[in-house]
C-alpha cells in the first residue's frame, strides 16, 4: 500500500471544516471505518496505540488482532456488547481539510442518536454490508440525513473483502442504493468499495480491487464541495437575551441566523411588528461596521422597542411570517406514543411556547417511502403533522433556514426531547402577520373592574365537588362586588366543545379550549372558576402556560374515589360501573393528581362552604380583591 | 449545519458556537455558575463569558472546587483573575474528607479524587441551588467525552447517564429540569486542544505559568515526572528532587499531574511542541490511569 496521505499538522485557521457524520445499519462497521481512518492516517496517538491495544485484547472482536471500533466506542456498555450506542465526535485534520466525524450508532432503538449526528452535518457517509446490501436501516438513516437537510452521501461499500473484492457485487449494491432513495433529493451520491477492517481504500488505495479507479474515502472526504449555493437571504436574528446592564444600555444579543446587518439597516421585530433602526452593533472586541450570518453579536436599537426573547429581529423590507400554525416533518423520539391532541412545549430559534399536535397527515413507510395514516406515532416514526401554537411565532420553513425552520417538542412533565421536526409550511397567525395590539390592555380593564385578574382552575374527580365549590366560591366573590365568571365542564361541553368526545384526544382538546376561553376573559379582567375533571397533568400545565405568573392558580379537589362513587350525584358510577360508560376517569381513565397544587381541598375534612371559605381567603392573600 | 457561513473562519466559528451557548444556558436556566479550574480551558470559557454578556459582567458566579492540592501558582492565578473581572468566585472543599486528612498519597488517586473533587462538587451544586454548571470539558480529550451532549442532564443525584442521553440537534439546547436535577453545559465542547491554545494566541490570554517550561523541582516515579511543589510532597527511600525544564499539557492537583521536558517558553512554541507530540493531552493526568472506562465512571458519579 502507498503511503499514507494524511498526517497531524499544524493547520491554518482558514483551512475549511467538513462535518460528516457516519451511519447505516448495526454491524455495517461504522465505528471500524472511523477507527480504521484515524489509525491509518496517524490520528491516533501512542498512549491511545497502547490502550486499544489493551482494549481489543479484552473487548475485541477480531482475535488478537486490533479492533478499531474500540477507539471510538468510548462508553462501557459499548465495548462489553461490541455496539455503538451514542454518537462519538471526533475530531481531525488533514492539510487539506479539518473534519468532525460524528460516528453515530446502527439500532433502531438509538435512531434519535443517529439523527443527532446527523442535524450537525453537511455530509453523511452510509455505510452497507456488500452481502447484505440496502437494509430498512439504510433507507431509514438515509430518509432521516435527507430530511435533515444533508444534501451529499457517500456510499461506503463494506466488507468487500467478503466477497472476493467482486466488482459486480460492489456495482450491484451501488444501483440498489441510487434506485433507493432516488425520490430523497440529495444533491450528490459517490460510492466507495471498502474494506474497513483491513484498511482497503480507507486511506490507503487497494491494490486487491485494481478496477476500482475513484479516490480513497479520505480523498473523496478532503475534496468533496458540500457549499450550498450562496444565498443572499434577508437578515433574521433570534433575540436570545436581552442585554440590560444599566438604565442607559439596552441590547438584543442573539446569533445572527441569515443575512447581514449594518448599522442603519431598518429592522421589524416580528412579533408586534414596529420597525426600528440598528444604532451600534456591539462586541467585546468593539463595535462594529457589518456582522453576517453565523456571528453572536449585540444589537443596539435606536428607538425604544418592546423586544423579548423568542421575538425575531428581520430586514424591515422583508418581515418573516409570524404563524400560530406549523405544517412539518417530524421523527418521534418519545418512548410514550404520540397522540394529536396532548399538548406539549415548541422550541424554535429561542421561542418556546405550549403547543400541540392538531392532526397526523400521513407517516412514512420507511421501506417504500410511501405514505399511510396514522392515529399516533410511536418511538422513530416519522411523519408529516400539523402543531398549533399557542402562541405565534416567527418562522421560516426549514429549506430557508434552519435557525427558524427546525424545532424539537419538549414534554412538559418529564422535560425530554420527545420530538424533532422541521417546517416544510407556516400559516399565518389568525391575527393576520402581527398580533393586533388593543389599545386598552389587560391592566386598564383589570383597574376599571378593581380587582386582580386571575384563572382558578379546579380539578378532581368526578363528584368530588368542583362545581359545588366553585359555585359556593363565586358566590362569596361576587358578594364582595368582584366581576366573576365560572367555566364548568359539563357546561361547556353543550355549547363551545359539543363535538367532542371523552378519547384522550378529545379530552386534551376540551382542556385547551376552556384554557384558551379562560385566559380570553383573565384578558378582559375576570376573575374565572374553571371547574374540570382535567386529569392530566400535562394539559393542566399547558393551561397554566397560557398565563402569566401569578394569573393561574390550581386547586386540587381532593376527595377519594371511594367518596365520589358514595356521593355520585349524577349516577355516573352506577352506570360506568355497570359498563354503560366508557373511559370514565377514575375507573378504566387515569387521574393524573395534581404533584404541587396552590391549594389542595380535602373534602372529607370540611363542608363545602368552608372549602369555598379556603378558596376566597386563598384569593384574598394573593391580592385578586386589588 | 448551525453555521453554514463560510466567511467565517474556524476560531470565530467556535467563538460564535460557544457564546451562543453561553447566552442560552443564562436566559433559560434559573441559577447557573460557571466551573473555573484554573486551566488553559477555563481560561478561554471564562474569556468567551465576558464576550457573551459584554458590556454587562457574565452574570454568573465561577466555582471553584478546592482541593487543597492545586499548584501555589494555580492559586495566586485563580486570585488574581477573581480580582481582575470582578466576579464572585465561591470556593469550596470537602470539609468532612479534609478533617479526616485525605490526601493523594494515602488514599490512592481513585478514592481521594471522589472525594475531594466528585463528591465537593455536588455538594457545592446543592448548597448553591444550582440547576446549570458550566465545565471547560473539550470531546477531544477523552473517549467518554467524546460521546457527550453539549447540554448533558444530570439527574437528583448529579449522576450521567451516558445510555439514556437527551437527543440534540442544531442549536437548539433543552435545558428545562425538574426541580434538583441539574445540567451540566459544555461551550468548549467541539474545541481541540490545538484551538484552545490557538484562541489564548489570538485572544492574547494569559494562562497559569506552569505551562511554559521553567527550571522546576521534580522527582520520577513511575516514569511520571512529578513537581514537588511544597513541603507536603512524600518523598519515597532515595527520592531526591532535581532541577529540571519542564512544563505542564494539563493541570490538576500537584501530586497527580506528570510533567513533561519542554523547551517551550511562548503559546506558538507550545504549538510547535504539540505536533511533535505522540501521547495524548491527559496522558499526564494519574487519576485517568486506573481503569479504561475510569473518566465515564467518574462522570457517571458526578465528576465534570
Amino acid at each position: 500500500m502507498d503511503p499514507p496521505e494524511a498526517e497531524p499538522v499544524l493547520i491554518p485557521d482558514a483551512v475549511p471544516t467538513l462535518r460528516f457524520l457516519t451511519c447505516g445499519s448495526v454491524d455495517d462497521g461504522k465505528s471500524t471505518l472511523i477507527g480504521r481512518l484515524l489509525h491509518d492516517g496517524e490520528l491516533v496517538l501512542d498512549d491511545q496505540m497502547a490502550a486499544l491495544a489493551r482494549d481489543s485484547a479484552r473487548h475485541g472482536t477480531d482475535g488478537a488482532k486490533l479492533d478499531f471500533a474500540l477507539l471510538v466506542d468510548g462508553l462501557a456498555a459499548e465495548r462489553e456488547q461490541g455496539i455503538t450506542i451514542d454518537v462519538a465526535w471526533r475530531y481531525f485534520g488533514t492539510r487539506r481539510r479539518r473534519f468532525i466525524v460524528a460516528d453515530t450508532p446502527g439500532h433502531e432503538q438509538y435512531t434519535r442518536n443517529m439523527a443527532t449526528g446527523a442535524s450537525n452535518a453537511d455530509l453523511a457517509v452510509v455505510l452497507v454490508d456488500v452481502r447484505g446490501g440496502v437494509l430498512t436501516q439504510t433507507r431509514r438513516h438515509s430518509c432521516i440525513a435527507a430530511l435533515f437537510g444533508i444534501r451529499h452521501v457517500v456510499l461506503a461499500v463494506n466488507k468487500m473483502d467478503l466477497v472476493g473484492f467482486d466488482a459486480a457485487r460492489f456495482a450491484a449494491v451501488e444501483a440498489a442504493y441510487r434506485a433507493a432513495v432516488a425520490t430523497l433529493g440529495f444533491a450528490s451520491i459517490t460510492a466507495v468499495p471498502l474494506a474497513a477492517r483491513h484498511g482497503d481504500n480507507v486511506v490507503a488505495r487497494s491494490a486487491r480491487m485494481p478496477w476500482y479507479r475513484g479516490p480513497t474515502l479520505l480523498e473523496l472526504l478532503e475534496a468533496i464541495d458540500v457549499a450550498r449555493p450562496e444565498l443572499d437571504r434577508p437578515f433574521r436574528m433570534p433575540v436570545q437575551w436581552v442585554n440590560r446592564p444599566h438604565q442607559d444600555f439596552r441590547g438584543y444579543a442573539g446569533t445572527i441566523a441569515a443575512g447581514a446587518v449594518r448599522p442603519g439597516d431598518a429592522l421589524r421585530v416580528a412579533a408586534s411588528g414596529r420597525a426600528g433602526t440598528v444604532a451600534r452593533i456591539v462586541t467585546h472586541d468593539g463595535d462594529r461596521d457589518r456582522a453576517v450570518a453565523g456571528e453572536a453579536v449585540t444589537l443596539v436599537l435606536a428607538e425604544a422597542l418592546d423586544a423579548s426573547r423568542g421575538d425575531v429581529l428581520a430586514a424591515a423590507a422583508h418581515p418573516v411570517t409570524l404563524a400560530s400554525r406549523l405544517v412539518a416533518d417530524v421523527l418521534w423520539l418519545g418512548e410514550e406514543r404520540m397522540v394529536p391532541g396532548r399538548s406539549l412545549v415548541i422550541k424554535l430559534g429561542t421561542g418556546t411556547v405550549p403547543a400541540s399536535v392538531s392532526e397526523i397527515r400521513y407517516r412514512l413507510d420507511i421501506d417504500s417511502f410511501g405514505t399511510e395514516p396514522a392515529e399516533s406515532l410511536g418511538a422513530n416514526d416519522l411523519a408529516r403533522i400539523g402543531i398549533a401554537l399557542a402562541m405565534p411565532l416567527a418562522v421560516e420553513s426549514f429549506a430557508e433556514s434552519i435557525d427558524l425552520g427546525g424545532f424539537i417538542l419538549i414534554d412538559r412533565m418529564s422535560h425530554a426531547t420527545i420530538g424533532v421536526g422541521m417546517v416544510v409550511s407556516a400559516q399565518a397567525a389568525a391575527t393576520d402577520l402581527t398580533w393586533h395590539r388593543m389599545s386598552v390592555d389587560q391592566p386598564a380593564r383589570a383597574r376599571a373592574k378593581g380587582q386582580r385578574p386571575m384563572a382558578v382552575w379546579f380539578t378532581g374527580l368526578s363528584g368530588s365537588g368542583k362545581s359545588t365549590i366553585a359555585d359556593l366560591a363565586e358566590r362569596c366573590l361576587h358578594a364582595a362586588g368582584r366581576h366573576t365568571f365560572t367555566l364548568d365542564g359539563d357546561n361547556v361541553r353543550h355549547g363551545l366543545n359539543r363535538d367532542l368526545g371523552f378519547t384522550e384526544a378529545d379530552r386534551s382538546e376540551n382542556i385547551r379550549r376552556a384554557a384558551e376561553a379562560a385566559r380570553l376573559m383573565v384578558e378582559a379582567g375576570l376573575i374565572v372558576l374553571v371547574s374540570f375533571i382535567s386529569p392530566f397533568r400535562a394539559d393542566r400545565a399547558a393551561a397554566r402556560g397560557l398565563f402569566a405568573p401569578g394569573e393561574f392558580i390550581e386547586v386540587f379537589v381532593d376527595t377519594p374515589i371511594a367518596e365520589c362513587r358514595r356521593r355520585d350525584p349524577k349516577g355516573l358510577y352506577r352506570r360506568a360501573d355497570a359498563g354503560l360508560i366508557r373511559n370514565f376517569t377514575g375507573i378504566d381513565a387515569p387521574y393524573e393528581a395534581p404533584e404541587a397544587p396552590e391549594l389542595r381541598l380535602r373534602t372529607t375534612t370540611g363542608s363545602a362552604e368552608a372549602m369555598a371559605e379556603e378558596v376566597v381567603a386563598a384569593l384574598r392573600r394573593l391580592g385578586v380583591f386589588g | 449545519m448551525p453555521v453554514p457561513n463560510a466567511a467565517l473562519t474556524h476560531l470565530r466559528r467556535l467563538e460564535a458556537e460557544a457564546i451562543h451557548i453561553l447566552r442560552e444556558v443564562v436566559a433559560e436556566c434559573a441559577a447557573p455558575v460557571m466551573l473555573y479550574s484554573i486551566g488553559k480551558d477555563s481560561t478561554a470559557m471564562l474569556h468567551l463569558a465576558i464576550k457573551a454578556f459584554h458590556p454587562a459582567p457574565p452574570p454568573f458566579p465561577l466555582l471553584h472546587i478546592d482541593t487543597g492540592w492545586k499548584f501555589r501558582e494555580m492559586i495566586t492565578f485563580r486570585d488574581a483573575t477573581a480580582r481582575r473581572t470582578g466576579l464572585r468566585l465561591i470556593l469550596h472543599g470537602n470539609a468532612a474528607a479534609q478533617r479526616d486528612g485525605v490526601n493523594p498519597f494515602d488514599h490512592g488517586a481513585a478514592y481521594y479524587t471522589h472525594a475531594m473533587k466528585t463528591v465537593a462538587l455536588r455538594e457545592a451544586l446543592a448548597l448553591g441551588g444550582f440547576d446549570a454548571a458550566f465545565g471547560g470539558a473539550r470531546r477531544d480529550e477523552e473517549k467518554s467525552r467524546a460521546k457527550e451532549r453539549v447540554f448533558s442532564f444530570r439527574s437528583e443525584r448529579q449522576e450521567w447517564d451516558p445510555k439514556n442521553q437527551r437527543p440534540e440537534f442544531w442549536r437548539l439546547y433543552n435545558g428545562r429540569v425538574k426541580p434538583g436535577q441539574g445540567i451540566r453545559v459544555f461551550p468548549l465542547s467541539n474545541w481541540t486542544e490545538r484551538d484552545v491554545w490557538h484562541y489564548i494566541l489570538a485572544e492574547r490570554l494569559e494562562v497559569v505559568p506552569l505551562y511554559f517550561a521553567a527550571p522546576r523541582p521534580v522527582v520520577e516515579r513511575d516514569g511520571s515526572l512529578i513537581v514537588v511543589d511544597d513541603a507536603r510532597m512524600r518523598l519515597w527511600p532515595g527520592e531526591v528532587p532535581r532541577q529540571r525544564r519542564v512544563r505542564f499539557r494539563s493541570l490538576g492537583c500537584y501530586p497527580l499531574s506528570a510533567a513533561q521536558p519542554s523547551a517551550a517558553t511562548t503559546v506558538p512554541e507550545i504549538l510547535a511542541e504539540m505536533e511533535g507530540l505522540r501521547q495524548s493531552e491527559r496522558g499526564g493526568r494519574l487519576i485517568d490511569r486506573d481503569a479504561a472506562d475510569s473518566m465515564e465512571k467518574k462522570k457517571r458519579e458526578g465528576y465534570f
